[in-house]
């Protein structure tokens, strides 16, 4: 416990997007506390270029950078293994035995691809013909498999909900196509999408708009696909049901995760995902477990009803600095997060779409930040969403990490949006055999 | 929304046919729903379906098929052979709660 002269302690643990952020960020509001950051390396990767690494259009070199280079030196800065949080006692213990008490906790300890949750997805045959760009090596290992392609069966395909930025996929497919176009590759190339959704993507409206663009790309999507394991000899996925997916060339999206050490200490859910309060990130007790009102879990480590996406981190870390301020001078929270998460979605071409959504509201079409006027436009293909996508990676290097102001309130906004009618009906999808 | 009359009672259902009360639901209902999707309802289909039922009330949400899954020891085969093709979607429909939402 803090005594009257020693400043509040507050830990975080992981220095990704969340982490980093909520560090720099406390620092401006708070510059009295005490903040330790523990990370198991210090190796920062921009992650929405993984997806670009494959085709070449971003190089290893401009998606990695050191961790510390954008951490506020203030912040005292630990090197070690999670073993635990003890939450009772409000500690952490680390696996060298390190013993890190607190006074407010903030796990940012991130999502991760667990390809070792579904038979046959790790082998032989893992990063050579069964591909994921979820990691550096693995995307990096794809732009190899890539251009040793010949043409075959490429198969996009999703284990299960929820993972990392939902729309990455769907991306990754819209390049291969481009891709495959420009090496004279795609009319001996059948490209398939293979999801456990019942469509191109999970709202509505995006679903519909982005099922299209599968459609004109002649891309194959099966659809209720849940995987049960991967043969890697014979080159089939296999779903529960008991259906056959043949591939030449997979990309799949494993099975996300959150910590193991999240599962250890008793504050996850199913899938190690620290169960919160979906407005203020505060921890939220499950079953008969105790609560914890100090400790917060922020990013992908979240078990929030939105997406796992860096836009997410952002707009939620705001909220949380504005809440920690008024418990920091002993008021209760009055900042609630809206679930705003902001995507851009590469369509190839040179061209992308950009949704924009909440907990309550689905994407839509219309234009933003500025209603009627744009630039950027909402769902619909264009070149300056392109280009604003490629642009991001500096904004997220030299403005996001270090916590400067990007002018977008964490809040969703509904103006310059095209709010649509109650979809079609669509109970029929259920009873087909 | 639309409404719909199963066995008599007349009921609020969203687009997709899915109850929009969970409270309007009863066992002689999930029965009714079931056999709407094909299903007749055994005490293998049961044991999932009551756990959906509990597990919204403690949660305030419908469990993912994974949840269901490891609460419940059942695996996800198994719950493929009860709900074919579609299991978390027919559990939330039979059990009258919204789908699953482990979709974002």
């Amino acid at each position: 416990m803090t005594t009257n002269t020693s400043p509040p302690r507050l830990l975080v643990l992981g220095g990704g997007t969340a982490g980093t952020m909520v560090a720099n960020k406390v620092h401006k509001v708070l510059p009295d506390w005490d903040v330790t950051l523990v990370d198991r390396d210090d190796v920062h990767d921009y992650q929405p270029g993984y997806l670009f690494m494959p085709f070449g259009m971003n190089t290893p070199a401009q998606v990695r950078r050191s961790k510390r280079q954008f951490i506020d030196p203030a912040t005292r800065i630990v090197t070690g293994e999670v073993d635990r949080v003890d939450a009772d006692g409000r500690r952490v213990v680390l696996e060298d035995g390190t013993v890190l008490d607190y006074d407010y906790l903030v796990i940012a300890s991130g999502t991760t691809p667990r390809p070792d949750q579904t038979p046959g997805m790790l082998g032989e045959e893992w990063h050579r013909s069964v591909n994921e760009f979820y990691t550096f090596e693995g995307s990096l290992a794809l732009r190899d498999n890539l251009v040793a392609f010949e043409g075959g069966r490429l198969v996009v395909h999703i284990t299960e909900l929820p993972f990392k930025c939902p729309v990455a996929p769907l991306e990754f497919t819209f390049l291969a196509d481009d891709w495959l176009r420009q090496h004279g590759l795609r009319e001996r190339t059948e490209l398939v999408f293979v999801t456990p959704l019942d469509g191109a993507f999970t709202k509505p409206v995006a679903s519909r708009e982005l099922g299209h663009a599968l459609e004109e790309r002649d891309v194959t999507v099966e659809t209720d696909f849940m995987v049960e394991s991967v043969d890697q000899e014979a080159r089939v996925l296999r779903s529960y049901d008991e259906r056959e997916v043949p591939y030449d060339l997979l990309v799949t999206v494993p099975l996300n995760m959150g910590a193991d050490f999240v599962e250890r200490s008793g504050l996850g859910d199913e899938l190690n995902y620290v169960t919160v309060d979906k407005h203020t990130c505060q921890y939220l007790p499950q079953g008969d477990r105790h609560p914890h009102p100090e400790i917060f879990a922020l990013g992908d480590a979240a078990n929030l009803p939105t997406s796992k996406a860096g836009s997410v981190a952002h707009f939620s870390v705001e909220v949380f600095i504005d809440n920690l301020v008024e418990l920091a001078h002993g008021r209760p929270m009055t900042h609630s997060f809206d679930g705003h998460a902001n995507c851009f979605v590469e369509s190839g071409h040179g061209k992308a779409l950009l949704l924009d959504f909440n907990y309550e509201t689905e994407p839509l079409t219309g234009t933003f930040p500025v209603p009627g006027v744009g630039p950027l436009r909402l769902l619909k293909e264009s070149r300056f969403n392109h280009l604003s996508k490629l642009a991001f990676r500096h904004i997220y290097w030299n403005a996001l990490l270090p916590g400067r102001p990007l002018g977008l309130k964490p809040q969703m906004s509904m103006a310059g949006k095209h709010p649509e009618g109650p979809p079609a009906a669509v109970s029929a999808s259920m009873r087909e055999e | 929304m639309p409404t719909t009359t199963i066995s008599g009672r007349t009921l609020e259902v969203n687009e997709e046919g899915f109850l929009v009360h969970p409270e309007d639901w009863t066992e002689d209902l999930g029965v009714e729903l079931a056999r709407l999707i094909g299903i007749e309802m055994t005490e293998a289909h049961w044991e999932p379906i009551r756990f959906l039922r509990t597990d919204h009330a403690a949660m305030g949400e419908t469990p993912t098929l994974r949840r269901v899954s490891t609460q419940t020891g059942i695996d996800v085969k198994t719950l493929f052979g009860l709900f074919p093709k579609k299991p978390a979607k027919k559990m939330a429909y039979v059990a009258g709660l919204p789908k699953p939402k482990g979709c974002v």
